[in-house]
Formats: structure tokens, sequence, C-alpha cells
């Protein structure tokens, strides 16, 4: 009987821009969903939905699941531009509404400070049209790439729809959370819709390591972790990694290895030994093996330091946590900077650092805490910087293609040091 | 070949060949459809008209918007084979109609190889 069910080929004309033609659709689908693809719903929602559906036809989804929670990329209006902001406000004008919370990437600016920060006014300008859009459409206008540190934490094997890179691996790999890799569009979806179809990562069977990686160096600083993750990411590609050999590692560090391997590769969950939720319990017998040692990381940093001197030094990629911007404040107590010193985080954070104080220890030595954005989705090549220090492999990764910066890749001390 | 339908679609057009995965977002300019990312195989060529193959998507998510905008922009590919294609790029090439195609032994497309591609049967062929 169920299996007949899933048989069941329905024939519907597609409309719109997603396909003209007719197609056949193979998975299941409930009443109400047939409901959302008749129209019933509204234009804007049927045209999500068969979004949807086609990407679980394509995929080999059986059914859609309902969705706790959703992360929406695309955010800022340097990476959407025109064409993408169009799309969102035509969404939005149309009354659609978001089912389940649902937070947002980095914006392209600080969106309270963007002035007194230096961003173009015309780009603040496209930016807050993008911003009111998302808050029309019930999105908690957040802007941050680590959710799961603002207000956003999904639980342990809760399906869920994010798609910011390092957000889903985060939350694939530390939390165990499941998601695949969403694009923009497909999280929008998934937040108007309430669902997603169930491929990929959502199932268990998909979420067993395909490679084992040997560590075999002491790691310490976290742009260490952003080196190995940036190592391996190049290697693996979508594979998914089981770590073994990284003694201890806290959320930070994690952060930055799952990031790093989300921007050289496509890796969207990777396990290690000992220290994530599913890692006792996948089958790691039998893979290929990649051994990475000192000599690897070492390459690694040489590898990605394209600059000499930076203009500006950034953290927070993904967006710093608390632990981090108070590393930051102590090194930066009682100094003074020549040169500037930003650390991106989200709202959230940003508001405990001010009530502890460290905001004002950073603004005192010239240091900045910018909101909402981040190095990599912000105009900073059009607001005269060449060379951006940074500690994250991810950084490193986007910043001379997206930002035309060169990079000086380095641990924080370092970099600290160096704007002193 | 015969492969699996990403995205619907007619096209023909000369193939423009990475070995390397493509990272669409810090990987190509979205308003002139060159390949902007450092080292890449393609750095500095434009994939406008093009049949764009390569092996699979990586990097970024924002990836779908800018295949939207390259679109949008008049300079996207004109068709995209895969030997994978993951989210990101579905969700691009849907949204902006492009024809693709996966599960391609792209080995066997050289750049420069006139290329008829039939998304809607999830066929292509080089023309001789």
């Amino acid at each position: 009987m169920i299996k007949d069910f899933f048989l069941k080929y329905k024939t519907v004309k597609y409309s719109h821009n997603i396909t003209p033609v007719k197609r056949v659709i193979n998975m299941y689908l409930t009443k109400e969903e047939e409901k959302i693809l008749n129209g019933e719903n509204g234009e804007v929602i049927e045209r999500l939905f068969r979004l949807l559906v086609r990407l679980g036809d394509i995929y080999g989804a059986e059914k859609m699941i309902p969705v706790g929670s959703v992360q929406v990329a695309g955010v800022s209006y340097k990476s959407i531009g025109d064409p993408g902001t169009e799309f969102l406000e035509d969404i939005a004008s149309k009354g659609a509404k978001v089912k389940v919370l649902t937070y947002l990437n980095p914006a392209g600016m600080d969106l309270e400070n963007w002035k007194k920060l230096g961003f173009p006014a015309d780009f603040a300008k496209n930016q807050l049209r993008i911003m009111d859009a998302f808050r029309k459409m019930g999105i908690v206008v957040t802007s941050t790439c680590t959710p799961y540190l603002a207000g956003n934490l999904p639980r342990f094997r809760e399906h869920i729809a994010w798609s910011e890179s390092s957000a889903v691996s985060f939350s694939n790999s530390v939390i165990g959370a499941r998601t695949n890799r969403e694009g923009g569009p497909s999280a929008l979806a998934a937040a108007i819709c309430g669902i997603t179809p169930n491929y990929g990562l959502h199932l268990w069977k998909n979420r067993q390591p395909t490679v084992k990686i040997n560590v075999d160096t002491d790691l310490s600083f976290n742009s260490d972790f952003g080196a190995l993750g940036w190592y391996v990411g190049k290697q693996v590609k979508n594979k998914i990694p089981y770590f073994t050999g990284i003694k201890d590692a806290n959320t930070d560090q994690l952060k930055a290895l799952g990031a790093a391997m989300a921007a050289s590769g496509a890796v969207a969950l990777y396990h290690v030994e000992g220290l994530t939720p599913e890692a006792d319990l996948v089958e790691n017998k039998g893979l290929e093996k990649i051994s990475v040692g000192k000599k690897e990381i070492k390459e690694t940093y040489n590898k990605l330091n394209t600059g000499k001197k930076p203009d500006i030094v950034i953290f927070g990629c993904p967006h710093a946590s608390l632990r981090e911007i108070s590393t930051i404040a102590d090194k930066l107590e009682g100094k003074h900077l020549k040169k500037p010193v930003w650390i991106c985080t989200s709202r959230m954070i940003k508001e405990a650092a001010e009530r502890m104080g460290y905001n004002e220890i950073i603004a005192k030595a010239g240091g900045s805490i910018v909101a909402d954005t981040c190095m990599v989705v912000s105009p900073i090549e059009q607001m005269g910087y060449k060379t951006t220090g940074v500690n994250s492999g991810k950084a490193a990764n986007y910043l001379p293609g997206f930002c035309k910066q060169e990079v000086c890749f380095a641990n924080l001390d370092d970099l600290v040091e160096g704007q002193l | 070949m015969k492969g699996r339908t990403i995205s619907p679609g007619k096209t023909e057009g000369t193939a423009i060949v990475s070995s390397d995965p493509i990272g669409f977002y810090g990987g190509i300019d979205i308003k002139t459809g060159i390949v902007i990312e450092k080292g890449h195989p393609l750095e500095g060529k434009k994939v406008t008209g093009k049949i764009l193959v390569f092996p699979c998507g990586k990097g970024s998510t924002v990836g779908s918007y800018v295949i939207y905008g390259l679109s949008k922009n008049g300079v996207g590919p004109a068709g995209i084979i895969n030997k994978e294609t993951e989210t990101i790029v579905a969700t691009g090439v849907i949204l902006a109609g492009i024809p693709c195609i996966d599960q391609i032994d792209i080995d066997k497309i050289k750049t420069g190889d006139k290329i008829i591609l039939n998304a809607d049967k999830g066929i292509c062929k080089i023309k001789k």
C-alpha cells in the first residue's frame, strides 16, 4: 500500500519561471501539499513549493518533512545584486510569510552603525530594501552566520533547512541536527512552506563518513583549525570526513574547522572521534585515509598568505563568539592600535559584549565591533582596503576573489601584535 | 551521453570545461560572467553563452543567487553539464531556467567542443 503511494505519478503543468513544460512528479505529496501545488494557497507559495518538489524529485526524496527552523543565505546586496533584491521584493509584496523560526545570513553592512564605519550610502539604501523585504515575510532580521549562538538552536536529530555553509556544517556536525546545504532560494522556500524534501543528509544512511582524516599534529590556535579545514576541504571536496587525532577542540575551533572545509570544498558534515555526537554511531571502517601533519598545516599557512602587511585586520569569520571577543579585549586592554581592527559578530553577542565592557575596551584601543555583517559580504574593497589580515581559513579562501584583497593569514596573537 | 535532468530546456553552444569544482559566489563575477577565483583553471575566462562543464559545485550557498543573477544580467552560461549537481547549483539553474544535466562523464568533453544539450531528455551530444 505504502509503496503504491510512493509510486503514484502525477502530471502537472508547471508555470512561472520554474519549468515551462509538463513534468511528472515522483514524490508522494499529502492532500495539503497537492492543494499548494494547485495554487490554492496563492501564487508565491505555489512557485516556491514547486522548487522544493523539483529538488525532491531530482534527489530522490520520497516525501516532504516538516522543518524546525530555517536560516536563509543571500542577504547581502553585494552577493545577490539587483536581480536577487527584486526576486525577494516580489515575494514579500505578494504577502508570503514564513511558517517557522527563520534567521538570516549576514548583511552587507552593520545595519545600525553603517554610516560611522564608512559604508557607502547607495549600498546602504539597497541593503535596507532587502532587509525590509525579509521583515515583511516575518523573518527575524538577525543577520548572522552563527544562528546557534544567537537564539536559533536546533536539537540533536531535528530536521532543519539552513543555508549558510558554515552554519550548515556546525548544525550537522557539532549539534547533530539534519540539514542539506540549501541554496538561498531553496531555504526561503522551506521557510515559507514549513517543509523540505527528505533526501541527502536528512537520512541517516547518508550521514556515514566517506573518508578518514588522521591529524598527526597539535592544533593550538583557532587559525590552526582553519588551516586544517582549508587543507582537508581542498582534498575531500564534498565527502564526509571522519577525523581522528584531534585531542580537544572547543566550539569556536570546530566552527573554524567546519567553515574552512565548507569554503575550500563543499563539506556539509564531518565527525570528530570523541568530540562530535554522531562520531560513535557511524561506521568508520574501510575508508580511504588521508594524513595531515605539521608539514601540511605549515604549507597551508604559506599558501593562504598572499599579502605582506595588513591595512586592516578582521576577526569573526564565522561571527565571533563572546569567548573570542573577550580574548581580543584582553589583548587590547590599555593598548593603542595604529591600524584598524574589526571584530564581526551578531547583534546579540555584541549586546552581551557591551554589557561586559569588552566593546569599550576595544573601542578605546581604536578597534570596532561590527555587527550584522562580515568582511566577505561587505564591500571592503570599495572602502580603500587592499590587504586584510585574518585568522579564518574561510575568509582567507574568499577575500582574494570576492573582495580583491591580498590576505595575511595568521593566528590571533600575531595579527593583533602587528596592528599595535 | 545520457544523464539526469536537473533543469529542462534545449540549447547548443561551445563547451568551457573546468576540471575543478566551481563556487559561483566569489568565483564568477555576477555582472560580467568572468571567472574571478584566484588560481582557478578558468580564471579570467568568460562563461557567457557557453556550455559550462564542471564536476560539481563548491563553497558558498549564495551561489544559487549568483547563477540566477548571471542569467538576469544576460551574462549567464547557455547550459550546464555536471558530474554531480548539488542543491546550490540545482536551485540556481531551476530559478534561472538554465538547461542543466548531471551524471555525465565530463572527462569526455573538451573546451571548444560544440555541444548539443537536450536537458528535457537529460542528454548531451558532442557535434563532430
